[in-house]
């Protein structure tokens, strides 16, 4: 299994030929990527933090789960952080699988845990002001 | 009693100033005694209390988990996702 956080472009072919094998006959492939508007704002661009040892960490514990509940060969996930502008990737997940439902189902459950348990997080620079986007938990006016 | 390293990160960085802090550590000194040391240093970060998760050495602990002699304390807001259930 991989899992990067890191600074620099993602890269597509390095996750796919990570979980390639012979006896896999899906590759399911999911980008993350910023987009431009968000609860209707215009958004200029999105900066990442990470606390990089701890999400490798929750990466590999959230990805063993999947494993063990769909019928998985193998998983890489690649993470950015810092500055993305609008149209970069900041999220790549590879799943390979006998057949393709395995990779599809297993890819869309790791990108939903992936979303609620690592820590990373993302600032919204948008026209007019900048926020960070925080899960659920409500946070006093500051 | 040693000392404990601090990480702060996202929105607490930015209301702290900083991304690292030294705690020393007190007897039967809790992550949760971490934070309220760091809101003396930073008032700023008062009230976060209830929305502050933590983790010591990369793993997620209750607020009432001892911290011990060179044990990394991370003070983590919520992730952009979503739930705080794990």
């Amino acid at each position: 299994m991989l899992f990067e956080v890191t600074a620099d472009q993602l890269d597509p072919d390095r996750v796919v030929e990570h979980v390639q094998r012979d006896e896999a006959g899906a590759v399911a492939l999911f980008y993350g990527v910023v987009r431009d508007h968000n609860r209707d704002r215009k958004v200029l661009h999105l900066e990442y933090d990470a606390y990089p040892e701890m999400a490798a960490k929750v990466m590999q514990r959230i990805a063993e789960e999947v494993k063990e509940r769909f019928n998985v060969v193998e998983i890489a996930i690649q993470h950015r952080t810092g500055r993305l502008e609008i149209g970069e990737t900041s999220l790549l997940v590879a799943v390979s699988s006998v057949h393709r439902s395995e990779a599809f189902e297993a890819c869309h459950a790791l990108v939903d845990r992936f979303k609620e348990a690592v820590p990373i997080w993302k600032k919204e620079v948008f026209e007019g002001g900048e926020e960070w986007i925080e899960g659920d938990l409500s946070a006093p006016d500051a | 009693m040693g000392t404990a390293k601090v990480r702060l990160f996202a929105r607490l960085a930015d209301l702290a100033g900083t991304r690292e802090a030294e705690v020393e550590l007190g007897e039967g000194l809790t992550a949760a005694g971490v934070f309220d040391v760091l809101v003396g240093r930073h008032p700023s970060l008062s009230g976060f209390d209830a929305f502050v998760r933590f983790a010591v050495n990369s793993e997620y602990v209750p607020a009432s988990h001892p911290v011990r002699d060179g044990d990394e304390v991370a003070l983590i807001p919520p992730v952009s996702g979503g739930s705080r259930a794990l």
